[in-house]
């Protein structure tokens, strides 16, 4: 079977999927944000999560991206054995970005990393960085998760020793603290627990994804509450609320290593995604 | 304590901020982060003037997303970046030029004292752009557009642009410090 999508159609697809992501917060992610001005008590930490509130209403009603730094393009693409789009998939999106900084528009972000100078448009090489999945099926589901420099550069990795395990709450923390206000708490925490140096690295970006409602573990728990411990709160001005939801994955790992990388993430938790085909 | 503050900004305006004041600044604002600093120190060793004045301003740590349009400039989306990226090169920039006020997120490390009797830091809410571009009403010009979109200077005209929390008044009191040394005394207990 051939599940034939229109090239054309599948760019201006890809372009609404990053408009989406870009102005319009997920539920889940916006539900806790609310929670979390409800419960918070300093003063100077709920007015800031009620300019957050507002400037999500706002981003929205006038349909302008919430943030300016509209970050990389990174997608998570799952491809059915089944699906057979008849054209070249990555370079489509890759289109699709071109398009959506021009039309939405995108703050050109992606530079040469050691000229600095910037592409433009978003691209470049390895950017978009996209991500793909073999699944079985005849669908084609791709999730763009835009990712701002905030967050990301005060993300870690660490190998441990195998014998560490009990370190890792405690990796999280210094993370967090050394972090303080820069990468826009309330966060949400991704951990990415085994694999190899670079997969870690990539289970702890994909746990960020994960729906804030998914209950945590004991683990996942006791991490959150030890964060927000801490007291940094929203901004790093102080308060009770510096973490939404802690998130980890993990995959089997050799015997000798212990890879553990935690992916930070501002409360701009943005995410959105599409599926094509799935029909007879 | 609540503020409207004009600019020019004059030593006496930004003395009297404590804090945890709420500040609101009316005039002109000049965006920068890592490349122009860069080049603001350059042209200072070499002893070339600044297209710019920096005297009495208001430097706010932004990338702007601007768009082209027919009548110029506009402004899509405009919340401030990391400052602590800038803060060793705001230690020479302060030696240097009479800037009275550095609008960002997430505080500036070991800048307290360089900031004593000659500077504020103000905070605003990260990553609310969109809430920000509306208090901005004009893009006055941009300098050095070739470091691209994001690194350019941009002059904007605002109006009561904030709420902006004091973050690091000119006493020597910074609110981020304080709270990150409490993290990490709450870190340092639980490890032992």
């Amino acid at each position: 079977m051939s599940l034939k999508i229109n090239p054309n159609n599948f760019i201006w697809s890809i372009v609404n999927l990053l408009r989406k992501a870009e102005i319009e917060l997920p539920e889940d992610v916006k539900s806790a944000l609310i929670r979390a001005e409800t419960i918070e008590e300093n003063q100077v930490a709920k007015s800031q999560l009620q300019a957050i509130l507002k400037n999500i209403e706002l981003a929205k009603n006038h349909g302008i991206p919430m943030c300016q730094d509209t970050g990389i393009m990174i997608f998570f693409v799952e491809l059915g054995t089944e699906f057979h789009p008849g054209f070249d998939l990555e370079a489509a999106i890759k289109e699709a970005v071109i398009l959506a900084t021009a039309e939405i528009p995108l703050r050109p972000n992606a530079v040469n990393p050691l000229t600095r100078q910037n592409s433009g448009d978003n691209t470049g090489i390895g950017i978009p960085d996209i991500n793909w999945k073999l699944v079985p099926g005849n669908q084609l589901k791709i999730t763009a998760a835009p990712k701002g420099a905030g967050s990301e550069n005060m993300s870690a990795l660490h190998m441990f020793n195998p014998k560490e395990i009990e370190h890792i709450p405690n990796f999280v923390l210094e993370t967090v603290v050394n972090a303080g206000g820069m990468p826009c708490p309330p966060l949400m925490i991704g951990v990415g627990i085994g694999g190899s140096f670079d997969a870690a690295a990539r289970l702890a970006k994909e746990a960020l994804l994960e729906p804030l409602y998914t209950p945590m573990n004991s683990f996942e728990e006791e991490i959150l509450e030890a964060v927000n411990a801490l007291g940094i709160g929203c901004m790093g001005l102080g308060g009770s609320i510096t973490a939404l939801a802690v998130h980890v994955k993990t995959a089997y790992c050799h015997t000798a290593s212990l890879p553990v990388a935690i992916n930070i993430q501002c409360w701009a938790n943005r995410h959105a995604s599409v599926v094509f085909g799935g029909e007879e | 304590m609540e503020y409207h503050l004009q600019t020019p900004l004059k030593k006496e305006d930004i003395k009297k901020l404590n804090v945890g004041d709420i500040v609101y600044i009316s005039g002109e604002v000049l965006t920068a982060r890592d490349e122009a600093h860069s080049r603001i120190l350059e042209l200072d060793e070499t002893g070339e003037k600044l297209p710019f004045s920096l005297k009495g301003a208001v430097i706010y740590h932004c990338g702007p997303l601007m768009q082209q349009t027919e009548n110029g400039w506009k402004v899509i989306s405009a919340g401030p970046t990391t400052s602590g990226r800038m803060s060793k090169m705001t230690h020479s920039l302060l030696k240097a030029h009479e800037v009275r006020v550095i609008i960002g997120k997430g505080g500036m490390e070991c800048i307290a004292s360089e900031m004593k009797n000659r500077c504020v830091y103000l905070a605003y809410t990260g990553g609310c752009a969109a809430l920000a571009s509306k208090l901005i009403q004009e893009v006055k010009t941009v300098h050095w557009f070739d470091l691209g979109m994001p690194e350019a200077v941009w002059v904007l005209r605002v109006e009561d642009f904030g709420p902006l929390i004091v973050g690091i008044d000119s006493n020597g009191n910074d609110i981020f410090g304080k709270v990150r040394e409490r993290a990490e005394k709450v870190l340092e207990n639980r490890k032992r």
